[in-house]
């Protein structure tokens, strides 16, 4: 059964090279205005991120571009939705949510992804079969780069997790940008004081 | 089994579209610009290049006992590993885990390692459903190709035929041509097979052997859509594609879309440890030549690839030429050094496809010698097999009289002599492969040794 295993091991033994040492952990500064630039990022991914708006303003969001037939789904406290994710047995029951709003963990402002650990999100399948995504970060949870981030979250704690850095695209016709290719159409984030 | 045309002759077939080849020559040019941009952003990025390359030396190095370690980290994730030596056994391990679960339909994301395993091909002839779910693998499919890029599948289809293709198989309007539009029409097609499939099968960008996880990118979701609503999910990756720690990844994750679009990141960049609760997760390791290339001191550096493409976008040979002409999974300058390591003969003209200009290399974010390599590669084909008879003739030939001083003044003197007098059509025939969409250049009067011998006394 294990026999490939063992010819693949062995054949690399008979192959490879001397040990070579692994390098450190390389720390590069970054001292740029955090929220100026996690706004200019998300902006060249695709989405949005508005600042100085408490969770009122993302309630009276909601209100002006959803109707009250759209399935909202909030995983915040404080944010009201219509749908109900703990009686969710099944993600393919998400299939009709218009709009899902959740909360970053961390966010990196070189280029806006927001880590999402299972715990956020619940269901796997919820930022990506959403019709829309709003996203709630606090402003202290700003990192300024890839490097910072690894050093904060514990990837293997939850058994699945994502970093988020915009609505779901493609420029597979001929390189033209289109947003909204299987998962979401829109990315707004708010920044929260 | 047909054989495999000449870099060059399927080149020329290409190049027969004269405006075809240029907006294609222009198109990735305007990648690699982007690339550029982004990467100059960065005041680190050379060191992040260095960083990254003595990370993939170490694994390289240590492969073994990485691969150990991943894989009881991942089995105690409850990922159940299996191995596989070649393409053949990796499909059949595929096939085993769909019968035991008794699954007919599934969805799949891009994975150039089911490509170079024919993966596709081999489930469908056993009655298989098998969707591509990239929006550019899903065109292809549809157009029963194989890629033409890695990062870019369908970068050699104009919108014009894409609206075609959907008119046919989706039922879009004749005529659309709209990017938006039939982005549209796909995702409503794509999401009803996502809710439908029972299985999804991914690639792996990254393995981490620390941790037994894995990380998968993607900018439309589409792995994601996949895995977290099917019953199972199966990774497929390359040995070497192991990482050793999970904050290794803050170097590689800025370097790869950044290489490969000049994005700052994929818009999803998931990692995977467990499966969810009551579904099952396989992950595939596979060998398929790996293990011969590591071995191979020369080449052993082009295993470092993360695969984002960028030696294709700068190379002026695949620019003007086309990700078909190689005949190749991985096309471009690090396919022509992957590809004569799998199987030399049928790749022995790739290495040749290059003009040494040494673009690839500089792009490459993990420092792989690509055109150093190519270079060796030419020299190992040449040794050992039979190149073009009229390569062959002529390298003779040329050796011979550069050996032999007053031969070679002579054959100067009647080349400069000749070469002025002749008619053009004496010049420039079929004979003179040189001179197909080029001039010579200007026959000089006198050789470097008459004009210093003229001059020195001054």
């Amino acid at each position: 059964m294990n026999s490939s295993k063992e010819a693949i091991i062995a054949a690399i033994k008979k192959n490879k090279p001397d040990l070579l040492p692994l390098p450190e952990h390389p720390e590069f500064p970054y001292e740029d205005n955090l929220i100026e630039q996690f706004q200019a990022s998300i902006k060249l991914n695709g989405g949005t991120a508005r600042t100085g708006e408490g969770k009122a303003a993302v309630q009276a969001y909601l209100k002006d571009n959803y109707t009250p037939d759209n399935q909202v789904l909030s995983m915040v406290d404080g944010i009201t939705g219509n749908f109900d994710i703990g009686k969710v047995q099944d993600p393919h029951e998400l299939e009709h949510i218009e709009v899902a709003i959740l909360e970053g963990d961390w966010g990196v402002v070189e280029n806006a992804a927001i880590w999402l650990p299972e715990e956020k999100i619940v269901h796997r399948a919820l930022p990506f079969i959403a019709q829309h995504l709003i996203v709630l970060l606090k402003v202290d949870r700003l990192l300024g780069n890839m490097h910072e981030v690894y050093q904060k979250i514990n990837v293997a704690e939850p058994g699945y997790g994502v970093f988020v850095a915009g609505p779901s695209k493609t420029a597979d016709i001929e390189q033209s940008l289109v947003i909204g290719a299987h998962g979401p159409r829109s990315m707004v984030v708010f920044l929260m004081a | 089994m047909k054989a495999t045309p000449t870099h060059a002759a399927a080149a020329e077939e290409f190049l027969k579209d004269d405006e075809r080849s240029h907006w294609h020559d222009d198109t990735l040019w305007h990648v690699r610009t982007k690339r550029d941009v982004s990467a100059q952003k960065i005041p680190e990025w050379e060191n992040l290049r260095t960083n990254a390359s003595q990370i993939k030396d170490h694994v390289l190095s240590n492969l073994d006992q990485l691969l150990l370690k991943f894989e009881k980290n991942a089995i105690e994730n409850g990922i159940e590993v299996l191995w596989a030596k070649d393409a053949d056994e990796h499909n059949q391990h595929v096939l085993r885990i769909l019968e035991e679960n008794q699954v007919k339909n599934l969805v799949k994301s891009k994975s150039i390692l089911t490509e170079e395993c024919g993966l596709n091909h081999f489930l469908e002839d056993k009655g298989y459903d098998v969707v591509d779910t990239d929006l550019g693998e899903r065109i292809i499919q549809f157009n029963k190709q194989v890629p033409s890029h890695i990062v870019m599948p369908a970068i050699h289809l104009k919108k014009k035929e894409i609206g075609d293709i959907f008119h046919e198989h989706l039922g879009t309007d004749a005529g659309a041509d709209d990017p938006a539009y039939l982005t549209e029409a796909a995702r409503q097609h794509l999401r009803q097979k996502f809710i439908q499939a029972k299985a999804a099968i991914t690639g792996v960008n990254f393995g981490i052997a620390e941790t037994g996880g894995f990380v998968v990118c993607t900018n439309e979701g589409n792995a994601d859509m996949g895995t977290h609503l099917a019953d199972l999910h199966i990774a497929c990756m390359g040995i070497e594609k192991l990482i050793p720690r999970a904050a290794d990844l803050g170097v590689f994750l800025r370097l790869l879309a950044r290489s490969a679009t000049g994005q700052s990141i994929t818009n999803y960049t998931s990692h995977f440890h467990r499966p969810r609760e009551g579904k099952k997760m396989y992950l595939i390791l596979v060998d398929n030549g790996r293990t011969n290339q590591l071995g191979r001191e020369d080449f052993r550096n082009s295993l470092k690839c993360i695969r984002c493409g960028a030696c294709m976008n700068t190379c002026p040979i695949y620019r003007r030429s086309s990700g078909f002409s190689y005949g190749s999974t991985v096309p471009g300058p690090i396919g022509s050094i992957l590809s004569p390591g799998m199987d030399l003969k049928k790749h022995s003209t790739l290495p040749f496809a290059s003009t040494l200009c040494g673009s690839c290399t500089n792009v490459c974010p993990v420092k792989i010698n690509i055109h150093e390599q190519l270079y060796k590669w030419r020299q190992v084909i040449t040794k050992e097999g039979p190149s073009q008879p009229s390569k062959k003739w002529a390298m003779r030939f040329g050796g011979n009289v550069m050996s032999k001083p007053k031969l070679f003044d002579m054959m100067g003197n009647l080349a400069r002599k000749s070469l002025s007098i002749s008619p053009r059509g004496f010049v420039y025939n079929s004979f003179n492969a040189w001179g197909k969409h080029r001039e010579l250049p200007e026959v000089p009067k006198e050789s470097f040794k008459e004009w210093y011998r003229k001059n020195r006394k001054q």
